[in-house]
């Protein structure tokens, strides 16, 4: 589903913030990307998302070489995509329903069915009461949840996650990774940044680790055995 | 597919007047600027035609004195007038004696003392013809032909000044024709304007809704749809603003034009003029939202 072939990226600056990074997440899989701040996780990910290119390298999201996507293309190429951030970025001024429903407006879709969707994903993450609420109103906890009802909502195959429970507490956080391995569980891959390890930790999945750049390990689950 | 297609169309159109709504005094004011942008050169356009009607009216009814050699008689002159107006190219011809002309001069001029101290009365028989010929050439024509008469001392016409009265305005309609497409860009920037901030405004919006896989011509759809409406209200409010001032200065303009013995009464817009204000209005502001969109969406990448 997402290969990265001797990767760097280089940005504006001069900072390198990836360094020959090189992995496959293979369709259907769960990982982690670990490692502290600024060792290029959230890098990687805009990357995937096409919100950076590389500056070197090739990355590959679903058979499709991310380099030959152009500017025009990149919109189609994002519905593909569910993207959850740390900040949530919902709109405020805007219901949880039109949130959740913002990347299914954007297809032609019938009202009936836009309804459906929007409702099946609330109801995944148990956010089918707040519907007419207002972001603001809710919790951080229910704010992230309208944020990953919202990838999930167009059914992506891909879902990435920066840092999701960045805000959270230990439980909310927990609960978040298990509604991640749900959707896992119906297929959907998924690549989830977190520096949270004693989270990590209680999770079976393979982890991937940057520093400085570079993919210094990359475990397979508990068993810590090298791939 | 097309229904759904159409109906985002009706919503980006419904939330623009929402969202015009939501802030009613800054959209008043947008849309003041651009009323008063649209109704200058409109107004200008109305009363430049008014004055070119009221011009096309007295062009035909140009009366002009025919001044007889002293030396005819009083019967002379009356046939002379019967034989004018029994020409076809005029409509009226009325002999003025040299008495009445006396007595019109005396009554008028304040003179009666003066006069009463001359041994005889100085002024000739004439005859005020009124040219039944429409077209300035015609009337030209016939004047010449007047003046060849025997009887003729002089004819005096004054077509120049309504020559000159046409050339002004001509020379107004073009400065409008100008202005028109000045005050058209000064809409667009006021739209452009407006459309930037609003997308300044809305930046965060704009981002997610590029990270959700919106593309630009989703994104650019509802500030076009903002721009149509202010220029559209715009274009309403400039008509209604012509249609006032039109009705406050109607009564007046009909007394002037009494004095003048003229019936003519204000032509305000037509109804093709109003659809082509609002039509003006609509596609400016879509056009000033498209500069902004182009400009300033762009440069707004999630990051």
């Amino acid at each position: 589903m997402i290969r990265f072939e001797n990767v760097y990226k280089r940005y504006p600056n001069g900072r390198e913030a990836l360094t020959s990074v090189s992995f496959r997440l293979e369709k259907g899989e769960m990982a982690f990307l670990t490692g502290p701040s600024g060792a290029g996780k959230s890098t990687l990910l805009k990357l995937i998302a096409l919100i950076e290119r590389p500056s070197r390298g090739t990355v590959l999201v679903g058979n499709q070489n991310t380099s030959r996507i152009r500017r025009r293309r990149i919109p189609q190429f994002r519905r593909r995509i569910g993207i959850v951030f740390q900040d949530h970025k919902l709109l405020n001024d805007r219901s949880v329903f039109d949130n959740v429903a913002l990347p299914l407006t954007i297809g032609a879709l019938r009202r009936r069915e836009l309804e459906r969707r929007v409702r099946a994903a609330l109801d995944q993450v148990g956010l089918l009461r707040h519907e007419k609420q207002y972001p603001l109103s809710l919790s951080t906890g229910e704010q992230q949840r309208v944020g990953i009802a919202r990838a999930v909502a167009s059914r992506p195959e891909l879902v990435i996650a920066d840092e999701p429970t960045g805000n959270l507490d230990p439980d909310l956080s927990l609960e978040t990774m298990r509604l991640f391995e749900r959707f896992n569980e119906v297929g959907v891959t998924l690549l989830i940044a977190s520096h949270d390890l004693e989270l990590i930790d209680k999770l079976d999945h393979r982890r991937l680790r940057l520093e400085g750049g570079k993919i210094v390990a990359d475990f397979d689950g508990i068993s810590a055995e090298r791939r | 597919m097309i229904g759904r297609y159409l109906s985002l169309h009706v919503e980006n159109l419904r939330e623009a007047v929402a969202r015009m709504l939501r802030q009613p005094f800054g959209s008043m004011m947008t849309i003041a600027v651009i009323a008063l942008a649209l109704a200058l050169p409109a107004g200008l356009r109305v009363t430049v035609n008014n004055a070119q009607a009221l011009s096309g009216s007295w062009e035909g009814a140009i009366d002009f004195t025919v001044y007889l050699d002293r030396d005819v008689d009083e019967e002379r002159a009356a046939e002379l007038a019967l034989e004018v107006e029994a020409r076809d190219d005029v409509g009226q011809a009325v002999l003025i004696t040299r008495s009445e002309a006396l007595e019109e001069f005396r009554s008028y001029s304040g003179f009666g003392d003066a006069l009463d101290a001359l041994a005889e009365n100085p002024l000739p028989h004439a005859l005020v013809v009124r040219p039944a010929a429409s077209s300035l050439a015609d009337v030209e024509a016939l004047a010449s032909d007047l003046d060849a008469l025997e009887e003729t001392d002089l004819v005096q016409i004054d077509t120049a000044w309504v020559e000159r009265l046409r050339s002004i305005l001509e020379l107004v309609r073009r400065i409008v024709d100008i202005a028109t497409i000045l005050l058209a860009l000064a809409v667009v920037m006021v739209i452009g304007n407006t459309i930037r901030l609003e997308i300044n405004n809305r930046r965060t919006e704009i981002e997610v809704v590029k990270l959700v896989g919106g593309s630009d011509g989703f994104i650019r759809r509802p500030f076009l749809y903002l721009g149509l409406c202010y220029g559209l209200a715009g274009g309403m409010l400039a008509a209604i603003t012509i249609a006032l001032s039109l009705a406050l200065i109607s009564a007046p303009a009909r007394s002037l034009a009494q004095l003048y013995g003229s019936t003519y009464s204000l032509v305000g817009l037509s109804l093709g003029q109003t659809l082509a204000l609002l039509i003006g209005g609509a596609f400016l502001g879509w056009g000033g939202a498209g500069v902004a969109a182009a400009r300033h969406l762009r440069a707004i990448e999630p990051s």
